[in-house]
């Protein structure tokens, strides 16, 4: 891994793409990193595609990810993830949550949904541990819980302890009281279990 | 929003650029600041307002909140103005007279770039308002810069009693990087003091401020040749030396660790000197700069060889891969390759669509099905109506733009077009942002046009932000709200020709549409139901399709509403031996929210309001059974 670590989250606008990859910043900032995280989110609250980078390292200095440098795509949705699969750098693993939004545009028989996004993204060539964030969430409880989950997929794929990461997604739950800190806690544990770490 | 405590001095934190500005606005003692909500400027007064003794204000367009501050930095007071780069063009008039009386209080202007255009109607260089309007630039490049640039522009502006701009673009505005903060100057104002040869713009009194202001390029030329926001970083290749400015300066870095660069974050007026002595050191010298060819021009007319949008791009954004194989063919190096192996998978797009339950579906719904319009359109969220479904805009110009187009349309219109309904659809705070004039130039000149209001009661598109239509200030509390019915009125559009129609009820706002089209005059019919993002929106009981009553006809999506999902598709055969299209569909109850428009199309009654599927009861007190 170079000096600046990339992280690529992706995903559509109102998923939480970019609070995700703002508590990964915290995260890298908290352990002393220099950090720069921007968005490709056009008109995000409207869902669209939402891409986030995260950059960290000594000292960063543009804030965007180039076309093969990302060194973990976490994916929010399972077509974003085929879509951005070539941000990755070769060899690189790719996070994806195989849950589907389909928009309008395809509703409407415009454009087709791929069959099998996860399945095409291993076709190419890429390493691609999927598995179902909704369904953990919704099981848990809560589907706002999805969040969390991604993040602790996330957590072993980083340059730093999963426990820092942790620190930082429940320092936001702590004015919510103990129980939606123990909700996150386990939203975290099950993300990480997902993609077997 | 809510004063909060501001975080203390010395601490370091993640924050975007526009926070940055908003806190050094807040710490450079700054008493008035003033802006229209715009992509990608519109979080900097949304952040000031959270501060305390800073009064923030939405004003109803730019060229109003430029001249709030004006005035306030007339009367002595430090002041603040942001907006996005089409925001200018509307604010420009007040700003090419502001240069010539100058000011007293610091006047800081941040300018927006919405380079890339990621939620614009164009892509514009604001750095060129510089120089046409005779002001100092500055360009940040990142959070710390866009607040140290900040406090800086605040005391050039009132050294050189000039307005100062504050340059910035998305990948400044919106990216979050660290940034450590300082403490508040407490600044007391000297008050207004009356100066008519200064303050009163007259041609006599102008004429005479006009060497002035020459004099004060060339004595701002040299501050800029001495500042330290323009420094030149050597490097160990020499083959070319990078002359940049704002996120060009990070792309070039990343890109060209060990070539020499003048950064120019004080980048108007020009340091030529600074510009020679990089020169000097390199065998060639690229400009690099987003988005038009200024600072490069300007050294050619200075007779120095310099390359730039020669070889570069004109539009959109720079990064290292973008530069990278530029100046690698320049050098006639090999390309380097990129280091991605996989393509870009060519899938589906997916373009901004309206919420789930906005009004606007409403009224676009029924625009789709009016037959015969020419449909002039206006900026905010309903522009998506130009989209699928509905396709039901035809043009989208600039803010406010719907009025008098639709009138042009009127008046100019050929035998083509000699049977079409003209209508004009534009938001609230659009309307009132610039709509007014052009519906009273309507009036005044008889035009046969129906105006749609569409009056959700919000900025929508910029995040919902509160506006003269919604009663409510940017602290969120009571201010006096505009009648939108007297208002047309006042403007001259007669009683009866103005309606007020719930956007829900699609056959009430049918008929009203296709009766005034009809109409030869100048109708405004205006929609009330608010945007379903604000606090004013209530959600109602969710609907269901019953599967076994879904005949699979598809008016339902014809209204557009993201919850409604195809479940499989089929064709069947009609009487008239026409094949057609089935689409059955189901409504994802769990982000419904009951606005029943998708119910009124739908022929066989298949929509229903949403039953669990384990209905929970209540057996006796505390007691829940499944």
């Amino acid at each position: 891994m170079s000096a600046t670590s990339n992280i690529l989250v992706v995903g559509i606008g109102g998923q939480g793409v970019m609070t995700a990859t703002e508590i990964l910043a915290e995260a890298a900032i908290a352990l002393g990193h220099d950090a720069k995280k921007t968005e490709v989110a056009g008109m995000a609250q409207r869902g669209g595609v939402v891409s986030s980078h995260l950059r960290f390292g000594p000292r960063v200095l543009s804030p965007q990810i180039a076309p093969g440098e990302a060194d973990v795509l976490l994916a929010f949705e399972a077509a974003e993830g085929l879509r951005w699969r070539h941000m990755l750098r070769p060899g690189k693993i790719a996070l994806v949550n195989d849950s589907r939004f389909v928009p309008p545009v395809v509703e409407l028989g415009l454009f087709d949904y791929p069959d099998d996004p996860v399945g095409q993204m291993k076709a190419g060539g890429t390493h691609v541990v999927a598995f179902d964030a909704t369904t953990i969430a919704l099981d848990l409880g809560d589907i706002r819980l999805g969040n969390t989950v991604m993040l602790g997929a996330i957590a072993d794929h980083l340059p730093f302890p999963a426990d820092s990461l942790l620190a930082c997604v429940l320092k936001r739950f702590e004015k919510k009281g103990a129980r939606m800190v123990e909700l996150n806690q386990k939203a975290f544990a099950a993300g990480r279990a997902a993609v077997g770490g | 929003m809510a004063a909060v405590m501001p975080a203390p001095a010395a601490s370091r934190h993640l924050m975007s650029g526009n926070e940055a500005v908003a806190r050094a606005v807040w710490e450079a003692g700054v008493k008035v600041a003033a802006a229209y909500p715009g992509t990608p400027s519109t979080e900097m007064l949304e952040v000031i307002s959270t501060y305390p003794d800073v009064y923030a204000e939405w004003s109803v367009n730019e060229k109003v909140s430029l001249e709030v501050a004006i005035g306030a930095a007339y009367a002595g007071s430090r002041a603040f103005c942001c907006m996005k780069h089409v925001g200018m063009n509307v604010a420009s008039d007040a700003l090419m007279t502001l240069t010539l009386t100058g000011v007293v209080g610091g006047l800081v202007i941040a300018i927006a770039d919405d380079v890339g255009l990621s939620s614009s109607q164009n892509e514009q260089d604001s750095r060129y308002w510089g120089r046409f309007a005779h002001v100092p630039v500055f360009e940040p490049a990142d959070s710390q810069e866009a607040y140290e640039m900040t406090l800086a522009a605040f005391e050039l502006s009132e050294q050189f009693q000039v307005p100062v701009i504050l340059r910035m673009t998305t990948r400044i505005n919106h990216v979050k990087s660290l940034v450590t903060v300082g403490e508040r100057l407490v600044r007391v104002g000297p008050g207004f003091k009356k100066d008519p040869a200064r303050y009163v713009m007259v041609p006599g009194n102008a004429g005479k401020r006009i060497p002035l202001m020459f004099k004060r390029d060339g004595e701002l030329r040299a501050v800029a040749e001495q500042s330290p926001l323009n420094v030149i970083e050597s490097g160990s290749d020499r083959r070319i030396g990078f002359i940049a400015s704002g996120p060009a300066y990070m792309h070039v870095k990343e890109a060209f660790p060990n070539a020499p660069v003048l950064k120019l974050g004080f980048s108007w007026p020009v340091p030529f000197e600074k510009c020679r002595e990089l020169a000097a050191l390199v065998d060639q010298v690229v400009v690099v700069e987003e988005v038009e060819p200024l600072v490069e021009t300007e050294l050619k007319a200075q007779g120095m060889t310099v390359l730039g949008k020669d070889i570069l791009p004109l539009q959109g954004e720079l990064a290292p891969a973008v530069i990278k194989p530029i100046i690698a063919r320049l050098l006639g190096e090999n390309v380097p390759d990129s280091a991605s192996t996989a393509v870009a998978a060519q899938i589906f797009p997916r373009p901004p669509t309206m919420c789930v339950a906005c009004p606007h579906l409403g009224v676009y719904y029924t625009l789709s099905q009016v037959r015969n319009l020419n449909i002039s359109g206006d900026i905010g969220c309903y522009t998506l109506g130009a989209g699928h479904p509905w396709q039901a805009m035809d043009t989208c110009v600039s803010m406010g733009a719907s009025m008098g187009i639709a009138l042009g349309m009127d008046k100019g219109r050929g035998e083509a077009d000699k049977d079409k309904r003209i209508v004009a659809v534009i938001g609230d705070s659009t309307f009132l942002h610039m709509g007014m004039q052009g519906l009273l130039d309507m009036v005044y000149n008889k035009a046969n046009v129906t105006v749609l209001l569409l009056d959700n009661r919000a900025v929508g598109m910029t995040g919902g932000q509160d506006n003269p239509g919604n009663g409510r200030d940017i602290y969120g509390e009571e201010a006096p709200r505009i009648d939108f019915v007297k208002l047309v009125e006042a403007l001259g559009v007669k009683k009866e020709r103005v309606h007020k129609v719930n956007p829900y009820e699609l056959p009430v706002l049918f008929k009203t549409i296709r009766d005034e089209v009809k109409v030869p005059d100048v109708s405004v019919i205006i929609t009330d139901q608010p945007c379903v993002l604000i606090k004013d929106y209530h959600k109602l009981k969710p609907y269901e399709v019953l599967d076994d009553k879904c005949t699979g006809c598809g008016n339902c999506l014809d209204v557009g509403c993201p919850a409604i999902h195809v479940t499989r598709r089929g064709k069947a055969v009609k009487a008239s031996g026409r094949e057609v299209d089935l689409a059955f569909v189901r409504i994802e109850s769990s982000v419904c929210t009951g606005c029943g428009l998708c119910v009124q199309p739908c022929a066989p009654d298949a929509i229903q309001h949403y039953v669990p599927v384990s209905p929970i009861k209540l057996v006796k007190s505390g007691e829940v059974v499944a």
